[in-house]
């Protein structure tokens, strides 16, 4: 942001301000305007357009749609193919067991549910918001808190458009404005940079563990048509993974003969050797994945960190002036890895809370008693001891999920705490054994340019870095040479790197902030956490068109 | 004074363009659109006279579907007036734009027309120079530089050989070059009003301009994937290579 506090700033009013348009800040936005019409409710989107900014696998339950839009079958949502065959295999380097869907608990089990793409979900329901006179403003990210004398939330200040490199003004400066709501609700997503400061300055995750993330790979390939039974859902553990590292894939079979296939890994890896991305693209080679890929077409790619900690982790939800939602706070159902529908359910109790709030004039804190009292709430805590269950390991924990899932139905009389934040995971390099990934063959595997090159992400030139560094000289001093520089294996768009300066004879810690795709893996995992994602000017980041 | 811009609704610059499976064109399903670029250009050209005095009215015309009506507001975003939708098909042809335009300009009597030098899906670089025949106006293309004085405007436009520098009389057509201006963000509040500037909408059957298009699409093909270099030792390796491997001396 610029320096310079003469700015003269405009100011808009809102009943209802929403920070993202996801499922969450969407399903908040429909849900308000059902309750009252007379509402008045705004959205902004950093993304260029709804839906550009979202990535997920994605096998959706509807029962949170069906509460807010029950006719979406009528209103001809993108929801069409039914999830009609499910596998579920353990790999080992060139085999795999099928475990039987019958022995997995209900959580993995996907009857019902339906395989699509969630931000062309996002892209309908932004249709259906604006429908009900939401106002959906794109292209604009939200990059300040404001706040009212009295320290509760007042609104937020979009980003100064046309900013150069050194914080000055450019011809086309355009300075952010202000926007105020009687209520501001945060529906950033995973690792929301304002959600953050949010749960810091109101200590609102004081009495939560710590909270844990993992990070997501998604690529649709178009694939031959005797490889592809649509409706088809694949899950997998084990190989190329470590059974330390908490991890698996997914592989759906979804319209058009195309695959959407993918790997999620916790964040809380231990080597600093470990490439995520290497590793999913190591996961395509295995005899029982290729013979589905090969002769088919990688079209995209794409990634983003996910929220895992689950109901142990979630923050208090409202503040004063305030609420966070969906991901932001931390609403995923981890054993499911599913958290569009967690994340809707919560836009939904949000509006009910504000509702209450605005026009019977109850605290925001109702939303505890609404949320307490929701199936939300029973999902999450059945769910709670699975992901911490799995640092013992992968089949201590598959064991004990079993037992807790199948037997007690997550209702054992004990919660699991999680024991660290993802950043402090990694061990020393000198520790840690170095790993060889295997060569890109340019068929079923592929670098990380031509994959970036994929998402179609820009920032315009320049402008202000959106990676900020809160001490320029740790990443050569400390990270470097304690964990060498695991950034530049972490990060899925290679913005990171160590270049060599033969004139200064140093080493440079390089970072190409235009190749970001916003996954915000690197503010979760430096050790650190020394960098700070802030959002860039509006618009900027990938171009996702059908993840 | 008064100008006509035309704008396009294009494939954002950013996507990365993907045929088809059945090669029947490219594939344009939930991919992010937006204004052509050197179209921006022309409407921020368009705006700054305006902001500067010189012109009193800028008016947005776009051919193409319903949703084209996202780009006029773009543009009226940023500071034109009001717009018009001509609502036809997607595979319009630049003569049929040419000549749909020819009809807006008769109604709307602009001093001048801008557009963009050329769009980025086709790049047919074709609709302003036959705006300008049928009009019979001047034409001003690829222009980097545009000043007004009374009833003539003074331009430099990008040629092989460099920049040229012409005098026309108005009216003209002026098609804009990437390096004119810089466009301006539209800001919120901009965006706000003009959600209330008025579009008006024209079927292009009623003005009786003949769409079926000329020319016939066979296949949309992606361009083979360049191979990658070699090393050569020498030069008579390399003479070699290029005389048999390549075949190309
Ligand atoms: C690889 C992967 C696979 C998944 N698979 C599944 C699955 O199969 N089933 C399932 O149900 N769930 C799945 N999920 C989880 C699901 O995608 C998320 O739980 C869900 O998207 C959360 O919704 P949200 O609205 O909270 O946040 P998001 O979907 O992340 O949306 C947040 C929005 O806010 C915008 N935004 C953020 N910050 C700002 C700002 N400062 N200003 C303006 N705009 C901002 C973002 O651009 C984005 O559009 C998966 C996730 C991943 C990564
Ligand atoms: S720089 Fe950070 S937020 Fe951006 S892509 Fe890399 S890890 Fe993700």
């Amino acid at each position: 942001m610029i320096e310079n506090q003469n700015i003269q700033r405009e100011e808009m009013s809102y009943d209802v301000v929403i920070i993202g348009a996801g499922p969450s800040g969407l399903a908040t936005a429909i849900e308000l305007k059902k309750l009252n019409p007379e509402t008045s409710v705004c959205i902004i989107e950093k993304g260029s357009e709804v839906g550009a900014h979202i990535l997920s696998g994605n096998v959706f339950e509807t029962k949170a749609l069906d509460e807010l839009i029950p006719d979406w079958k009528e209103k001809n949502a993108p929801i069409k193919t039914k999830v009609s065959m499910e596998e579920f295999l353990f790999l080992n380097k060139k085999n795999g067991m099928n475990i039987p869907t019958w022995l997995l608990p209900k959580s993995l089990q996907n009857h019902g549910n339906y395989i699509i793409s969630l931000a062309n979900l996002c892209r309908w329901l932004g249709e259906q918001a604006e429908a009900l006179e939401v106002e959906i403003f794109p292209g604009f990210a939200a990059s300040e808190i404001i706040y009212n004398e009295d320290g509760s939330v007042a609104g937020i200040q979009t980003g100064d458009m046309g900013v150069d490199k050194e914080g000055q003004p450019k011809d086309t400066f355009e300075p952010g404005i202000i926007l105020k709501g009687k209520v501001t609700v945060f529906a950033e997503g995973c690792r929301g940079h304002l959600g953050k400061q949010l749960i810091k300055k109101f200590e609102l995750d004081k009495n939560s563990s710590p909270q844990q993330y993992g990070i997501g790979f998604k690529e649709i390939w178009e694939v031959d048509e005797t490889q592809h039974q649509e409706g088809k859902v694949l899950h997998s553990v084990g190989w190329p993974l470590d059974p330390k590292t908490y991890g698996g894939s997914f592989c759906y079979h979804a319209e058009n003969n195309q695959i959407y296939i993918g790997y999620v890994i916790g964040l809380d890896y231990q080597n600093p050797y470990l490439s995520p991305y290497d590793e999913f693209q190591q996961f395509k080679t295995h005899p029982k994945i290729s013979k589905i890929l090969k002769g088919g077409k990688r079209i995209s790619y794409g990634a983003r960190a996910l929220i895992e900690g689950g109901l142990q982790s979630l923050p208090q939800m409202h503040m004063p002036g305030a609420l966070l939602v969906g991901c932001d706070a931390g609403t995923l159902n981890m054993p499911k890895i599913k958290g569009s529908h967690t994340a809707m359910k919560s836009g939904i109790i949000a509006a009910e809370t504000i509702q209450q709030h605005l026009y019977d004039k109850k605290e925001l804190s109702v939303f505890d008693t609404i949320f307490k009292n929701s199936w939300l709430y029973q999902e999450l805590y059945e769910a709670r001891n699975v992901k911490p269950s799995f640092r013992w390991g992968l089949i201590p924990a598959m064991i004990f999920t079993a037992i807790d899932q199948l037997i007690f139905k997550g209702k054992l009389p004990f919660t699991l705490n999680h024991l660290h934040a993802d950043h402090e995971t990694l061990k020393l390099a000198k520790d840690s054994k170095k790993i060889d990934y295997p060569k890109y063959d340019g068929q079923l595997t592929f670098d990380k340019a031509s994959s970036v090159y994929l998402t179609g992400t820009n920032h315009a030139e320049n402008q202000i870095i959106h990676l900020q560094l809160k001490d320029p000289k740790l990443p050569i001093s400390y990270t470097l040479e304690k964990f060498d520089e695991p950034s530049i294996r972490y990060c899925p768009a290679g913005v990171y790197d160590i270049q060599y300066n033969k004139e200064k004879d140093e080493s440079e810690f390089i970072i190409n902030s235009q190749n970001c795709i916003h996954c915000k893996t690197c503010d979760i995992k430096e050790p650190s956490q020394n960098i700070n994602w802030v959002t860039p000017e509006g618009g900027g980041g990938p171009n996702y068109a059908n993840m | 004074m008064k100008i006509l811009v035309a704008v396009k609704r294009v494939i954002d610059y950013n996507v990365q363009i993907r045929v088809k499976p059945d090669n029947s064109g490219v594939e344009k399903d939930n991919v992010k659109m937006s204004m052509n670029p050197p179209d921006e250009n022309a409407v921020e050209e368009a705006i700054k006279l305006k902001d500067s005095g010189e012109v009193t009215e800028v008016v947005i015309v776009s051919i193409g579907q319903e949703k084209c009506q996202d780009t006029i507001r773009t543009a009226l975003a940023m500071g034109a007036d009001r717009g018009i939708l001509v609502k036809a098909g997607d595979d319009i042809e630049p003569l049929a734009v040419a000549k749909t335009l020819k009809n807006i300009v008769e109604k709307e009597k602009p001093n001048m027309v801008l557009l963009g030098k050329q769009a980025i899906d086709d790049y047919c670089n074709q609709t302003g120079q036959m705006l300008s025949a049928i009009l019979n106006w001047p034409q001003g293309c690829f222009v980097s530089e545009l000043g007004i004085n009374d009833s003539a405007i003074t331009i430099s436009r990008e040629i092989d050989e460099g920049l040229e520098q012409l005098e026309i009389q108005l009216p003209a057509v002026v098609t804009c070059d990437l390096r004119l201006n810089e466009p301006r963000f539209a800001s919120l509040p901009n965006i706000m009003k003009a959600k209330k500037k008025p579009i008006e909408i024209i079927e292009i059957e009623s003005l009786g301009v003949d769409t079926i298009p000329k020319v016939k699409y066979l296949k949309v093909e992606e361009p083979p994937v360049r191979q990658g270099g070699v090393m050569v030792a020498d030069v008579k390796e390399l003479i070699q290579k290029l005389k048999y491997e390549a075949k190309v001396i």
